[in-house]
């Protein structure tokens, strides 16, 4: 059986009515009674296969909390979670990559995990270089590559579970812009070829806009769904164009306000 | 797109560390002029403690003499270190494949961490040669007893470097593992045991310092039939008042010892933290 590049990461996205991930008045509640933390607010919240939903939010919105949920990590204290679109990857702030397996090696353990046979395993993993761009590291290790391309291999990694969810938590936080704009180009163009449902947190805002076709505020302890917007930006965007500066500058003043609240005694 | 993949390229160009490695003979050489001169420095003060006539030549001779020994009995010394190098090995296999499974249970299981968790760091504080009567009592006074007491003062070292090891992982590994879908064994497998690696090697090296020490402890009460070994040496020569001999056995203890942790376990510390990204090759 061979594959190439395209047909690597998705079965045809199946267009229903039905949202890929589909959250009813979800709670979580860490710690117990007495230091109990509420981390998510009843949040109600549908994501369509094949969006590219952007979740933002300050510190302590639940952003990690909500992806855990989805991801399977954790389970909701109460309220309705489902995830139809398939199959989910989480990507984390740190590339989380190991750092005593190469490049090639840690694509290749996703792989394995999957219980995936050798000679499929090598089509799949030069697929998945070719992919994020990497080809000519595969030998290298972790603590060889800059922070943008652990992120990539972490990426390609991802990916290797053949996921039909993205989950991105804070994926390009820790990079420098220049590398990050790179990385939102590479994204946008593999989201786009491939179908990917995406959900990516972040807390800044350009970013968001950037990226997503739509953009929810989460309010702050307990997390809550504060607002939301549509970006009808036609793609390919940039970061730097007036249309995203503008819809990031109203959305930033809803963040602020969302984040003066706490700073007001007596809310 | 090809643009994108461009910009790509040339970042990653730019930010590919360049490493600057110095020269093999340098690196030698480095390492070893210090070495050297602590030697050097210690057979002089060891000179001019016998010539301050602080003690008679014949209880503390000079180097010269214990050099001459060391050269002319050299097929006895070299014989009778194989033979305690041999149980040494041995001990230490044994010693890893206890401790390991030790080190591992404690680390897995929350009960066992509480029954034994705190006495293993407590073994490594108990002098191995505390073990002797028992293990005599236990093995009667032979090779068996000797294993026992190298596998006491060793095993718990090693166990401690994996239970060490495997505390210590980042957390967002584990998490990376669990995403991935490994589960129980595979986690342990392609996750937590060389993730724990490198501390592992840390136990190892120590528990290998702590069994040569406790084998020479122990072979200098133990006597076992065949093979004459370094430490029933000393206690022969001790009787005999040959202390010419005594500190040429001692060297060649000594010799031993550091050479092995140094061509065994340094050189695996230093290949496992050059691959895990532990150490600064780009020296800055």
């Amino acid at each position: 059986m061979t594959i190439s590049p395209d047909e690597l990461v998705l079965p045809p996205v199946d267009f229903d009515t039905h949202p890929a991930i589909s959250l009813e008045r979800v709670s979580k509640i860490h710690g117990q009674a007495g230091s109990a933390v509420h981390a998510l607010d009843q949040v109600s919240l549908d994501v369509a296969p094949g969006e590219f939903l952007c979740l933002l939010g300050a510190s302590g919105c639940g952003k990690s909390t909500l992806l855990n949920l989805v991801a399977g990590l954790d389970r909701p204290t109460s309220g309705r979670l489902e995830v139809r679109g398939g199959r989910t990857a989480l990507m984390f702030q740190e590339a989380a990559l190991f750092p005593w397996l190469t490049v090639r090696g840690n694509i290749e353990l996703a792989l394995k995990l999957r219980k995936m046979t050798k000679p499929h395993r090598e089509q799949t993993i030069a697929a998945l270089l070719d992919m994020v761009h990497l080809r000519g590291f595969e030998k290298k290790r972790p603590h060889e590559l800059s922070g943008g391309m652990r992120q990539r291999v972490a990426l390609a990694r991802a990916l290797a579970q053949q996921p039909e969810i993205l989950l991105m938590d804070e994926p390009f936080g820790a990079l420098d812009a220049m590398t990050r704009d790179l990385l939102h180009e590479e994204l946008e163009k593999l989201w786009s070829d491939t179908g990917l449902t995406v959900v990516f947190v972040t807390h800044n805002v350009r970013e968001a806009v950037r990226l997503g076709d739509r953009v929810i505020l989460l309010s702050s302890r307990p997390g809550r769904v504060a607002a939301e917007f549509g970006v009808e930006i036609p793609r390919p965007r940039r970061i730097e164009s007036h249309e995203v500066a503008d819809l990031s500058v109203h959305i930033t003043e809803q963040l602020r306000e969302e984040v003066r609240r706490h700073g007001t005694p007596g809310t | 797109m090809a643009l994108l993949e461009r910009d790509l390229a040339g970042l990653d160009q730019l930010d590919l560390p360049v490493p600057t490695k110095p020269s093999f003979r340098a690196r030698l050489w480095s390492s070893a002029w210090p070495k050297l001169l602590a030697i050097a420095i210690t057979l002089l003060v060891w000179q001019i403690v016998v010539w301050s006539g602080w003690r008679r030549e014949d209880l503390l001779p000079p180097p010269g003499p214990v050099f001459s020994n060391l050269f002319h009995n050299f097929a006895d010394y070299a014989d009778a270190a194989w033979t305690t190098l041999q149980r040494g090995v041995e001990g230490f296999l044994l010693s890893i494949v206890i401790g390991a499974t030790i080190g591992a249970g404690v680390s897995r299981s929350r009960i066992l961490r509480a029954a034994i968790g705190s006495m293993i760091t407590g073994l490594q504080t108990m002098p191995s040669v505390a073990w002797f009567p028992l293990a005599i009592l236990l093995f009667q006074l032979g090779e068996g007893a000797v294993f026992f007491v190298v596998v006491m003062g060793a095993a718990p070292a090693i166990a401690n470097g994996l239970i060490t090891g495997i505390d210590h992982i980042q957390p967002v590994l584990l998490r990376a593992g669990r995403v991935l879908g490994a589960k129980r064994w595979s986690a342990l497998r392609y996750v937590i045991l060389p993730a724990a690696l490198p501390s592992f090697v840390g136990g190892l090296k120590q528990g290998w310092a702590f069994a040569w020490r406790s084998l020479l402890a122990a072979e200098l009460i133990a006597t076992v039939p065949g093979h004459i070994a370094l430490g029933q040496q000393l206690h022969n020569q001790q009787e005999l008042f040959d202390s010419t001999g005594m500190l040429a056995v001692m060297i060649v203890i000594l010799v031993v010892g550091v050479a092995v942790d140094a061509a065994v376990f340094g050189t695996l510390e230093r290949a496992v933290r050059r691959r895990y990204g532990l150490i600064d090759e780009a020296g800055g």
